[in-house]
């Protein structure tokens, strides 16, 4: 009955003549962390933008939700999307990114309501008193008012992941959400994470942080050069790794 | 008049930082001994050179008074107001158009906005102002209909739709919007990359995308050359007397030429060219802090990013 959140078959991607993803096969439940590990330039944030089609796939096949990503398959085809409907299909997955990306020109509070309001249509008094309740939960209820610039980076990611929150998304992404951070600044959006995680959100997580991942990931993901290499519990893939190439990386993090 | 530019440039790094209250130890600031000598002298020779030209009789301040609100200098002001605000409008509007076609990834709708831009910053204003005036005897008819000759619906003579006014607006509006398409370009090209992924990633696209994430940014760098646009379209629409539409400066010269007071009614036009460049520049300097808005100081992470390589 579960079904899964995210189903990739030999999903490939090349930019130019290079290929970045070649071939990725992965499962990732309803309501499970997932947390993708791996060395720099292995495809980690590619395949992220490839589930919420910031990137399109070049072959293979990438379910998220039971719905085909980017392509709609009617009589055996499969036809490409139009934008339209890309930009309603990414409404799936909300997106954590490294570097935050909140819109600089708005408020806290502006960042949180705009899609909301504009995409969704939804009215301003009814989606604000639920940006004050997200704010709230990353612990920021009373910087609504404020500039993103004048937050701290740990703040700001806390923002980040309400402004993706507010979408109601099915599935949150995170890349490399705490690389950006301070040491000492790391811990907060972790713990944001995790409690994310105890409600039940699925998630997909690429991080270094190796001590979240064995907290609270059901599942650990080694990619390296744009293949999966070995998964599995984390028990498993961070405690035994099988796969010389996963021991080779965890020996040089660790 | 030049020398009082450099006056602000005294005052500028004046505040000194105060010194950390370092127990009950005096502080005595630094003096600036020699600027402020320099500052003096400069204010001397300002007020000279304005008490100068003030007692000249030879600039006849008396016709300048008597002309400085007659009925025809004023008609031209507000029409070189009116031909600013239009032509700048539309050049605005058709500049931002051209703007994303340029960046598009379309091969074609790039290339047609190249070559727009190629061609009317290319060519002198002043020709392509007199070719629209003269665009009746190129295409007695103007028409909606498709090339080559197909059907068409003939909205009427050439001359009679494009007046000289109406030339003049075609000519300034469609030569601005290639200036504007320029710098609303290096506008949109400054805005991160990740504020389109953030945005997609919220389900946002095309239209709403630009106007709501990537325009408002880009408005920070489109500002201050756009104030320097506004205020050489304010004086380039003289341009126009060509087609002997009285704008401001027109009017100014058709006064002189009958009374032959041509300094004091130069200076008459001058002044209320300074006037209103020096209204642009108020409403500029708002809408900068406003489109500024949290872009006061440095962002925290840049500054973070600098330290970390550093340690
Ligand atoms: N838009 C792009 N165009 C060209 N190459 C890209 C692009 N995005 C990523 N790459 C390349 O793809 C490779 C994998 O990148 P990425 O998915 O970011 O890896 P990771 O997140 O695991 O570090 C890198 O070598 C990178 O240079
Ligand atoms: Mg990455």
């Amino acid at each position: 009955m579960n079904t899964a959140m995210v189903e990739a078959q030999g999903v490939r991607k090349s930019f130019g003549s290079t290929e970045i993803l070649k071939g990725i096969t992965l499962k990732i439940d309803r309501g499970s962390v997932t947390c993708l590990i791996g060395p720099s330039g292995s495809g980690k944030t590619t395949f992220l933008r490839c589930i919420n089609h910031l990137e399109k796939v070049d072959a293979g096949r990438l379910y998220v939700d039971q719905q085909l990503v980017g392509y709609a398959e009617r009589n055996g085809k499969l036809y490409e999307m139009k934008e339209r409907q890309t930009a309603r299909s990414r409404r799936a997955a909300g997106m954590v990114f490294q570097r935050f990306n909140l819109f600089p020109h708005m408020t806290v509070l502006e960042n949180i309501v705009e899609a909301p309001i504009r995409v969704l249509g939804r009215p301003r008094s009814e989606v604000t008193v639920e940006a004050q309740t997200l704010l709230d939960r990353v612990g920021l209820g009373n910087r609504g008012g404020a500039y993103p610039q004048e937050l701290s980076g740990g703040q700001q990611q806390r923002v980040a992941i309400a402004r993706a929150l507010a979408m109601k998304p099915k599935l949150m992404l995170f890349d490399e959400p705490t690389s950006a951070l301070d040491p000492e600044l790391v811990g907060e959006v972790l713990d944001v994470m995790k409690s994310l995680a105890e409600a039940g959100m699925t998630m997909v997580v690429v991080t270094h942080e190796l001590a979240f991942a064995r907290q609270v990931a059901d599942q650990v993901v080694f990619m390296d050069q744009g293949v999966v290499v070995e998964s599995g519990p984390p028990a498993e893939v961070l405690g035994n790794p099988k796969h010389e190439r996963t021991q080779a990386f965890l020996s040089k993090v660790l | 008049m030049q020398q009082q530019h450099s006056l602000p440039g005294t005052s500028q790094d004046a505040p000194e930082a105060p010194a950390p209250a370092s127990g009950s130890i005096p502080v005595v600031p630094l003096r600036h001994p020699v600027r402020m000598a320099l500052a003096i002298v400069l204010i001397v020779l300002a007020l000279g050179g304005a008490w100068d030209i003030a007692v000249n009789q030879r600039y006849h301040w008396d016709v300048v008074i008597s002309y400085l609100f007659a009925p025809q200098i004023l008609t031209g002001a507000v029409l070189t107001i009116v031909l600013t605000v239009v032509s700048m409008s539309v050049g605005i509007a058709l500049g931002t158009v051209l703007a994303i076609m340029r960046l598009s990834a379309n091969p074609i709708v790039s290339t047609i906005a190249r070559g727009y831009i190629w061609f009317f910053r290319g060519t002198p204003l002043l020709v392509q102002l007199i070719f629209w005036y003269n665009i009746a005897a190129l295409y007695p008819v103007i028409a909606f209909g498709l090339p080559f000759g197909g059907p068409a619906l003939a909205l009427g003579s050439a001359n009679v739709l494009i007046t000289p006014l109406g030339a003049a607006l075609l000519g300034l509006s469609l030569n601005e919007a290639a200036y504007m398409a320029e710098i609303i370009r290096g506008g949109i090209r400054s805005v991160d990359k990740g504020q389109y992924d953030a945005a997609r990633a919220l389900g946002m696209n095309g239209g709403l995308l630009m106007r709501r994430v990537i325009l408002p940014q880009a408005m920070r760098v489109v500002l201050p050359p756009t104030g320097n646009q506004v205020i050489s379209m304010l004086k380039g629409t003289s341009l126009v007397s060509v087609l002997a539409i009285s704008d401001l400066l027109y009017s100014a010269q058709i006064i002189y030429s009958n009374n032959y007071q041509t300094i004091p009614l130069l200076i008459v036009a001058s002044l209320w060219y300074l006037l209103m460049t020096t209204i642009l520049s108020f409403f500029q300097t708002k809408l900068e802090r406003r489109y500024g808005r949290g872009f006061e100081t440095a962002p925290k992470a840049a500054r973070r990013a600098k330290t970390r390589t550093a340690s």
